[in-house]
């Protein structure tokens, strides 16, 4: 009799606790958390969480949509980016090689989803004390033409 | 074994119970959960409501929204009233918006919300609202939640049968209910009767972009114009305003404006009107009033006093006024969503009487009136009479309707409301309100489609409904479901300010127009910088202008030097954030003013006169992000004689 009341108690608990809908962290965020690799030293395996998969850099430099960039890169992140020096974000100069084309983008275009996600970004975060990258609500390519100015840096 | 198979039941009825109520929010009209009211207005958290409600606060001057069905308040939108959480009226930006041709009045009783509508139907665009003390209208754009534009109505005085649109918002419509002289005189108050004049006021509405114009101005009798509706359908093109102080009395009307059986309901056929004057009739007339303005791209208001106004003479237009008999000084003047009929709620009575527009048409065309008020001919009672509602209660006031034949009407004495059938005039239905119901609402219940799910009661005494906070209570209100036959009271909740009247709609009309920022590349403030690396610092005299910008979470500046004491300082804080939801607030030890809250993309100004020599901080007031504290800065202040030049840097 007793037992077959701990059964009930054990069967509700675990329907009340799959109705809290806490889905924890995702599956990829458990692999990541058991990888022991530094994400800063293996940037070439992150492209990112967001919505840009796959990006591939055309040799040459398309000069419009660099002066686009540039134009855009002023108004709306030189309140927390210098092109060449550390300020409240680090600088841009480089910094395709240290991160992948798409990873830059996703970190422009849903820096949320990023910091809570994708390892580099959370990394980043806390060496940058706490310090949320703001999301600009800037269009794809809005996005794409700032990565192309950060090419010429 | 028995016991098994019982706890096994146990078990069953348990693992449904919890299935059930892992589905949550859902429609809940089956089983033995039907009963359960606390279902209907539970709004499980991360989930939204399903309608918009704005209630009028009254004396707070200003605009609450609330969702509907949880009764939930998200925000208080500022119109007539200085608002310190926002800077609204104390930013140089909005001040103009708060300008007359009295000055600067910083408050006024706002009283009735009418979202805009096209073809009858609520469009959702923008709504409007009636400041009663100084007359002013508002429109409020249903995109930002902002106040864009607000007009002062001459010749006015408690503009309380306002403000109320036509069916394709054409008109935003301003009665006043205290009568004047007009023009303003110095003359005896007791020369009152056939000196004074009622203005109704026809405002014209731009349709593009909502911007207000006085069309023309009636100058009716002096009678009190208490409520105002506009016909729809079959009666678009009359507006319909109920009166009392039909006696013309000047002193103690609590008696001396309740003498006469019945008072009138003034019916206006505006196109005719319009025509007139749109045919060159009309009297020009001297008259100062304020028309401000608020323009979205520059974030700024201008105030511009216009000093002439068209009036109309009743007498100058036959055939375009009638008088309806309406018994005991009618208060609501509600039109049904056919435009059929018209409700004329007598406040010092039992019964509403409903006038017929056919009837009203028929009559005219018979020509058979019963005398005239001032040459505006008055329809014999019955022949304009549709039906009489007796309902049993007491001191009706407002009718709203859900657009299945049924209305709606509060009851002010006997605290109820009850719903009737149109064209039978059965009750049909009653449920108590605590207490002394005002007004009510039904989403689009003012429209020739109403979205008649929820009945929102505005109460005027809360007494013992909430835990007591001193002598002042916050007013109550009641949700009803009106879904079904009766009435089903769901749910208390507090309001602000005092409720005369609401406007609520379907929460689809306006959460995909929401704006979310403003875009700094949009920004045409002309003290605006579109990047930080245009912060600067300029003198002009004695005027210093900050050229500032925000993003989490530091200020460009933030170490000014060179300000001295008896400098105005103005700063233009331009808000870089691009994100929803990521306002950065200003503030200044020692500063006459309130903070300012700046919204992403925008810039907005704040002024500073320093009078202590010192090193004076500011910093941000809302919380951004988690080096919110952090947000911060220095103005050094020199002594009036000083020679330090102007400085200003960041991290240098």
């Amino acid at each position: 009799m007793k037992k077959v009341i701990y059964v009930l108690v054990a069967v509700v608990a675990t329907m009340i606790v799959a109705c809290g809908g806490g889905d924890g962290q995702s599956r990829k965020d458990k692999i990541l958390a058991k990888s022991v690799k530094d994400p800063y030293e293996n940037w070439q395996d992150y492209k990112g969480v967001g919505p840009i998969q796959d990006l591939i850099l055309p040799e040459t430099i398309d000069e419009a949509m660099v002066a686009k960039g540039l134009e855009i890169f002023e108004s709306k992140c030189t309140a927390c980016h210098k092109a060449e020096k550390k300020f409240i974000g680090p600088a841009p100069k480089g910094i395709l090689t240290r991160r992948n084309p798409e990873w830059i983008m996703n970190m422009i275009l849903v820096p949320e989803q990023m910091v809570k996600e994708d390892a580099i970004a959370k990394k980043l975060l806390v060496d940058y004390n706490g310090s949320p990258m703001a999301n600009q609500n800037l269009t794809e390519e809005e996005a794409r033409a700032v990565l192309e100015y950060f090419r010429t840096l | 074994m028995k016991t098994f198979i019982k706890i096994n039941t146990l078990l069953i009825a348990c693992m449904a119970f919890i299935a059930t109520s892992c589905n949550q929010g859902g429609d809940s009209s089956n089983g033995a959960l039907s009963s359960n009211i606390a279902e209907k207005v539970y709004v499980a958290p991360g989930e939204r409501d399903e309608q918009y409600a704005f209630l009028s606060g009254g004396y707070s001057g200003n605009l609450t929204v609330y969702g509907l069905p949880s009764g939930r308040m998200f925000k208080e939108i500022p119109v007539f009233s200085q608002f310190p959480t926002s800077g609204y009226g104390y930013s140089e930006e909005t001040k103009p918006m708060l300008n007359t041709s009295f000055g600067f009045i910083p408050w006024d009783d706002l009283h009735h919300p009418d979202i805009s509508q096209t073809n009858g139907e609520l469009d959702g665009r923008w709504i409007f609202a009636n400041g009663n003390n100084t007359p002013r209208i508002a429109r409020i754009s249903l995109s930002t939640f902002e106040t864009e534009e607000i007009i002062e109505v001459p010749n006015s005085a408690g503009n309380h049968s306002s403000s109320f649109i036509t069916e394709n918002t054409e008109y935003v419509v301003a009665g006043t209910r205290f009568s004047v002289p007009v023009p303003q005189r110095d003359m005896p108050i007791k020369e009152y009767k056939e000196n004074f004049k009622g203005a109704l006021t026809f405002i014209a509405v731009e349709p593009e972009h909502g911007h207000l114009d006085i069309k023309f101005q009636l100058l009716m009798p002096g009678f009190n114009y208490d409520l105002s509706h506009p016909g729809r359908g079959k009666s678009h093109g009359w507006f319909f305003f109920s009166t009392y102080n039909t006696e013309e009395a000047n002193t103690l009307l609590e008696v001396n404006a309740s003498q006469n059986d019945k008072d009138f309901i003034a019916a206006v056929n505006w196109k005719k009107i319009e025509e007139y004057v749109n045919n060159g009739g009309g009297k020009k007339m001297p008259a100062k009033y304020a028309h401000n303005v608020y323009d979205e791209s520059t974030h700024t208001a201008t105030s511009t006093m216009k000093d002439e106004v068209l009036t109309v003479d009743p007498s100058e237009v036959p055939g375009a006024i009638y008088f309806l008999p309406t018994p005991k000084s009618p208060h609501g003047c509600d039109v049904d969503p056919s435009g059929q009929y018209i409700i004329g709620a007598g406040k010092l009575s039992a019964d509403i009487t409903v006038h017929s527009f056919d009837k009203m048409l028929a009559a005219i065309d018979a020509g058979n009136f019963d005398g005239d008020a001032y040459g505006i001919p008055i329809i014999k009672y019955e022949d304009v009479v549709a039906g009489t509602v007796q309902s049993g209660g007491l001191g009706p006031l407002h009718t709203e309707f859900d657009g299945k034949g049924n209305a709606y009407t509060t009851f002010f004495i006997s605290s109820e409301v009850v719903k009737w059938k149109l064209e039978t005039w059965e009750v049909v239905d009653r449920q108590p309100t605590f207490y002394s119901v005002g007004h009510l609402m039904i989403p689009g219940g003012n429209s020739r489609k109403p979205h008649g799910k929820y009945l929102v009661a505005m109460n005027k005494i809360t007494k013992d409904r909430y835990l007591p906070t001193g002598p002042e209570m916050e007013h109550s209100a009641q949700i009803y479901d009106i879904s079904g036959e009766k009435m089903q009271l769901l749910y208390d909740f507090p309001t602000h300010g005092e409720p005369h009247y609401a406007a609520g709609c379907d929460a689809d009309l306006l959460m995909n127009n929401s704006k979310k920022i403003y875009r700094i590349d949009e920004n045409m403030h002309p003290y605006a910088i579109k990047s930080p690396s245009e912060a600067k610092v300029v003198r002009e005299g004695k005027d210093v202008h900050i050229y500032m910008s925000t993003i989490r979470s530091h200020f460009t500046p933030d170490n000014i030097e060179g300000v001295k004491v008896g400098d105005k300082v103005y700063f233009h804080i331009t808000n870089h954030e691009q994100d929803f939801d990521v306002p950065h607030g200003f503030s200044m030890i020692g500063q006459g003013t309130s903070e300012i809250l700046v919204m992403p993309g925008q810039t907005k100004t704040s002024l500073w006169e320093p009078k202590r020599v010192g090193v004076w901080p500011f910093y941000c007031t809302d919380f951004c992000s988690a080096l919110h504290q952090e947000m911060q800065g220095y103005i050094r202040v020199s002594p009036a004689n000083s020679n330090i030049e102007l400085s200003w840097s960041l991290d240098e």
